[in-house]
Formats: structure tokens, sequence, C-alpha cells
């Protein structure tokens, strides 16, 4: 493509072009409405002007005869700006007049009409100066023919002016339209062209890069930081995707070499079906590890690609801690600690109550797990508040806390900060726990309380009088299609 | 002995379940795909029908739908790999009474077709109470009796005995628990609902001579009087 189809088919030439041939017509129509309503103007003023001459000079005829008259026109003739006056005898010898020439005709024809005629005037002319003028004739008695008649010299000066002033006005619309085009071109140009370069770094796979941003706000710059904000939604996408990957590898890896060894040990040492027996076991705790890690790894996934609101409904949220708390309570007990609830009446959300059932669910297994202190009482507090209109539910222990540093790693996938693995245990719980609280549109906060861990998760809080769900349950399952497995 | 028809389009996995199943004593036939299936569970009466969901032919929810609409109500166990709620609630909408995520032990499925079997066809049939050897639960009352002792239960202690002795004699898992008892979808890492299963164990066991809850190995807990 030359720079010039280039140029003519971008959208600012067109629209250049389109405004350029709307403001012409429209100032051209204007410009000759005008012209022509002021020659109207002046033509009927000339008529008038005429027609009161002829009357007053046809009066001076009847009373006072043709030397009055002659006298008249005489005097008359001699203002600079006159009239135009010829008074012929009915042999059509001029008597008194200021017109040297004039077509014959017109005397001729006295019927009164009004013409519009070539004339040289008397005197300051020269004989082949032509000028124009309107005239009329009227016949008197006795043979006698007046003609009285105006100049049109102004009148035509002033059509020229408005002739010259359309073609001037012209000529400015068409180059101030080719201005603009030239500047917003240019810039659009500029702006479309250094986005279409990035997008193509972006697609050789450098996702680092970004659209410029101009800093004045305009459409360009809107365009451009949704734009970069939808890639750094999918740098981010891509690179837990790599990061997703490597865990899985390494974290895979272990148990299924754990697998091997195990099988390979039994077929080559075992003797006896007892021993066989106990292998066999083995292999289908360590089988069902791995299906609980795949579960669990599927299951973050599709909360994470799940459409916030899908599913979601009106949940009472004191009852919701209230059974969490029921359920878990016997077993923390049983370890030894104390699990607490600190509710405040009323508190509700829209959310999907499984998977915020088991994000505390996870959290409180944690805090089971890693949240026992050295010394000391060991409690486990769940809570939950309205805070900044968000519905917040924390879960917080007595334990060791988690350094600052490791606070935000800790919920990435397969990331346990015991190396040595002692507790049972996928690594995945948080993860699970962070994809819950991001559907919700809320995070999962993590800070070192004093002392212990501090969990939070923040939900839409449902709006107070409000009723029902806002995407019941039955909402998305009706008519649904069975997906593929 | 339960007349069982398992539609499920991989062989290998169906070979399995039938084998297993005739193992524990049932009778079980096998269909391919979705159009077999249907017309089998419409001419012969089953007692349970276990459907994959993915089937070539006709889907599992549609041969469901297609069964329910005919007016069959048998029993059917969907199994499925799509095991996330919203699928869940997909298929037992469509009429489907248990769901069961692929991969799945043996054990929980025996386990769910053994408890399809048993409940109650219609709700005239539910029993307002419930007794294993000595021990009695009124549902009306909502009391619970040992011999001539009164237990007192917590509400949800009530519901978990109310739930096992529902199932008197047959296998029920963690996970039929915490469906059924709890209400909730989800998966604990740890053992709490076995910690819930001693306190319930602790109330309407200890002090007497026989017990009546027991532990499977591997499976999950049942309620039955072994003096009989």
């Amino acid at each position: 493509m030359t720079r010039l189809t280039r140029f003519t088919r971008t959208t600012a030439f067109k629209l250049s072009l389109l405004y350029i041939a709307v403001f012409t017509l429209l100032s051209g129509f204007l410009l000759i409405y005008i012209s022509e309503n002021t020659d109207r103007l002046m033509s009927e003023q000339v008529v008038q002007t005429i027609d009161a001459e002829l009357k007053g000079l046809s009066d001076i005829y009847v009373r006072g005869g043709v030397r009055d008259l002659v006298e008249t026109i005489d005097r008359r003739t001699r203002h600079p700006d006159a009239s135009l006056y010829l008074l012929v005898d009915f042999a059509g010898n001029a008597l008194v007049g200021n017109i040297a020439r004039l077509p014959t005709t017109v005397l001729e024809e006295a019927d009164g009409g009004i013409r519009r005629v070539h004339y040289t005037r008397l005197g300051q002319d020269s004989p082949d100066t032509q000028r124009q003028a309107m005239v009329r004739t009227f016949e008197l008695r006795g043979g006698f023919r007046l003609l009285v008649g105006r100049d049109l010299g102004d009148q035509l000066t002033f059509s020229h002016l408005l002739g010259n002033a359309l073609r001037l006005w012209l000529i400015v619309v068409v180059a101030m339209g080719a201005m603009t085009w030239l500047f917003v071109s240019q810039r659009v140009m500029k702006r479309i062209d250094e986005i279409t370069d990035t997008s193509r770094t972006i697609m050789t796979g450098d996702l680092t890069g970004r659209l410029p941003i101009a800093g004045n706000d305009d459409e360009f710059d809107r365009l451009a930081v949704s734009l970069n904000t939808m890639l750094d939604r999918i740098e981010l996408l891509m690179r837990s995707m790599k990061d997703v990957t490597d865990n899985i590898a390494h974290d895979l890896k272990t148990p299924l070499t754990r697998l091997q060894t195990r099988v390979e040990t039994a077929l080559r040492q075992a003797e006896g079906q007892s021993c066989y027996k106990e292998a066999l076991e083995e292999t289908l705790s360590e089988t069902d590890h791995l299906l609980r890690i795949f579960n669990a790894l599927l299951r973050i996934a599709r909360i994470e690609s799940m459409a916030p609101g899908e599913v979601m409904e009106r949940t009472d949220i004191n009852n919701l801690i209230n059974e969490v708390s029921e359920l878990y309570e016997p077993l923390v007990e049983d370890e030894g600690g104390v699990l607490e609830t600190h509710v405040c009446d009323g508190l509700e959300a829209v959310c999907q109550k499984d998977l915020v059932f088991q994000g505390l669910v996870n959290l409180i297994e944690n805090a089971l797990k890693y949240g026992r202190p050295m010394d000391g009482e060991f409690r486990i507090r769940i809570s939950a508040e309205e805070r900044e209109g968000r519905t917040v539910l924390s879960v917080s222990d007595t334990g060791p806390g988690i350094p600052e540093k490791d606070q935000d790693r800790v919920k990435d996938r397969f990331v346990r900060l015991d190396e040595s693995r002692s507790e049972p245990g996928t690594g995945l719980g948080l993860s699970l726990v962070k994809a819950v609280a991001r559907l919700h549109g809320g995070e999962l906060q993590l800070t070192n309380g004093d002392p212990g861990l501090v969990a939070r998760i923040d939900l839409t809080r449902a709006k107070p009088g409000s009723s029902g769900s806002s995407n019941g349950h039955g909402g998305k399952s009706d008519g649904a299609e069975p997906k593929p497995e | 002995m339960l007349q069982i028809l398992v539609i499920e389009d991989d062989h290998e996995a169906a070979n399995y379940l039938a084998k297993g199943l005739s193992e524990l004593g049932h009778r079980a036939d096998k269909a391919d795909d979705g159009e077999t299936g249907l017309q089998m569970a419409l001419d012969r009466d089953y007692d349970i029908l276990i459907v994959d969901r993915m089937l070539p032919k006709r889907d599992g929810l549609a041969v469901i739908e297609e069964l329910r609409k005919s007016g069959n109500h048998t029993p059917v166990l969907i199994l499925s790999a799509l095991g996330q709620v919203d699928d869940r609630v997909t298929g037992l909408k469509a009429g489907g009474d248990d769901y069961l995520p692929k991969p799945y032990a043996f054990t929980e499925l025996q386990a769910r077709v053994e408890a399809l079997a048993r409940r109650p066809k219609s709700a005239s049939q539910v029993e307002t109470t419930y007794t294993v050897g000595d021990l009695t639960l009124d549902r009306m009352a909502h009391s619970c009796r040992r011999g001539d002792m009164e237990i007192p239960l917590q509400p949800r202690e009530f519901r978990l005995l109310e739930y096992l002795m529902q199932h008197a004699g047959q296998v029920v898992t963690r996970t039929m628990l915490l469906e059924n008892v709890w209400e909730y979808h989800f998966d604990p890492q740890t053992n709490v609902i076995d910690v819930h299963i001693s306190r319930l164990r602790g109330k309407i066991d200890k002090g007497f001579d026989v017990p009546l809850l027991h532990t499977i190995r591997g499976a999950g807990y049942t309620i039955r009087d072994t003096a009989h």
C-alpha cells in the first residue's frame, strides 16, 4: 500500500472531505440566498424611484407643457447622481436628456414596461462605454415620449463583491479543511502506528510491552489504558500458567517417583501375600493423594475461570460461620485448642456459599496444622464484620505467623513453608482460598497478628432490604446443556 | 440382591463396575450408549441405574430426563468427571438422585448404591421412628433412647444419627455424611467427621455392652446391631 492510499483510506481523510463538502455547500447556499434577495430588493427600489419620477414629470407636463418639462429635466440632469432622462418628440428627435446612445427599440415600445438596457451616458463617457440601466418609457400627450431610468452600477458592483466573497470563502474553507485533515491524520496516524508497533512486539511473544500513554486523557489514552490492563491480566495469567506447569511437573513428579519405587521394591523383594497387600495399600493411598492434588488443581482452575456472579446467592454469613464452627469445634478441642467465633448481627453477603465454606474450612485446617503456638493458649478465632462496604471474614490463630517476605508467596500453588512436609496436604489450600476471594471481587490478605496469623477474605455485602438472590442457583443451571466431560 | 443397570461407554470402567457389583451379590447389566440404556431401563424393572454423563447417541442427562418424563422413577446415580458444585446441581435437577464424581473409590459407589436402593419410594413410607438394637430415635419427638436411658443430643448429632439409622446396616461414607448431614459440598483435608462420629459414639455406645456404631476401615461408618 502506498503512502498516499494509506492516507486517503484513513477516517480522518474521509471525514475532512465530508466536512469540506458540507461546509462549502451550506455557505454557498447562504451567499446565493443573500445576493438574490439583495438584488430583488434593490430592483424594487429602482422601479419605485422610476415610477415616482415618471409620475412627477408627467404632472409637470400636464400643468406646464413641454417647456416646463424640458426645464425640469435639464435641471435634474445637472445633479451628480442624477437618474437617466430622455425626452423625444414624435419624430424621435431628442429634446433633452443625459443619454447619448440607447437601443432605439426602447423608445418605440412605450407600453410602460420596465426594461434592462445597455446605454452610454451623455457628456461623461467615451462613446464605446456601456452601462446598464433599468428604464421605463412613457408616452405623453402630443407625441412626446419620456424615458426615465436608473443606472445599475451600484447593484452590479455589489453582486460582484458577493461573487468574489464566495470564491474567496471556498478557497479558505478548502485550505482550512486540508490543514485540519493533515494535522489530525498526522497525529492520529502516529498514535495508531505506535499502538500497531507495540502490539506487533507483543504478538511476537514479548508480553512485557505496553502501549504508550500520552497523558492527555483523550480517546486513544483511554483505549491504551484499557488495552494495557488487559495485557497486565494476560501477562499475569500466562505467568501463573507457567508457574503452575512448573509446579505440577515438580510436585507431581515426587509422589509419582515414590509410587514407582514402591511398586518396584514390592515386585523385587516382597514375599507372601501380606507384603503385596501392604504395598498395594500404600500405592492406593499414594494415588489417592495424587488424585486429591489433581482435583484441587482442577477446582482452583475452575473457580478462576468462573464468571463472577455465577451461582451466587444471598447468604447469611452468621449462619455460615456458626455451621463451620460447629463442624470444627470438636476437632479443635481434641487438638487442645479453642475455637471462637465473633460475628455481627444481620451480616449478609452475595456469595457462592459452598466455596466460601470451603475457604473457611481451608483456613481453619491451616490454623490447626500451622497455627499452634510453642507455648501458651492455642486459640483459633473466626470472625466476620462489615468494613468499607464489604463483608470481611477472618480466621486468626495464636501461632508463629508467616514471615512477611513469604506472605504473598504462600498463596501460590504448591508453596509450603514447612520444607519437611511433615503435615499432610497438597500446598493448594491457600491458592483455593485466594481464588474464592477473587471470584467474589475480593482478596485474600495475610497479616501477622499479635501473635499469630490473620487471614482475611472480603466478599460483596448484600444490600440491606433487597430481597432474593442476585443470581440464584437455578439461574444458570436451567436448561443448560451438559458440558463435555 | 439388586438389579442394576450400568450405562457407561467406557468398557473397562463398565466391566470393573459390573464385576464389583456382582461380587457383592447384585446383578448388573451393561449398556454402552444412551439409546440402548434408555431402552433397557424402560423395558426391564431395575432397582438402580448407574448413568455416566457423557454417552454416545444420547447424553446421560437426556436419558434421565426422558426416563422421568415417561413416569419411570428408578433411582439414578450419576457418574461424572465433572465434579463441580454447579454440575452436580444440573445433574440432580435433571432427575438424578445422587451424583458421584470420577474418579471414585468403589466403596463409595457401593455405599451410595445401597443407600439409593433403600430410599423410601414415597413420603408415606418415611418412618417416624428408627430402631437399631435397643437404640431408638423418635423423629417426631426429637428424642433418642438407648434401653431405658434418655440420650440428650445436639441438633447436628441428631441429624447425624438420623442419617446413620436411616441407612442402618449399610456403609455410609464420610462424603455422604458431609453432603447429607452438613449440606455443604466441600472437601476437608482432616478427620473432622471422625471427631463428630466419636463424640456421637461417646453418647450412644459408651457404657453399653454392645457397640452399635462401627467404623469400616477405608470406607466409612455403619450402625448395626451385631448381637443379632
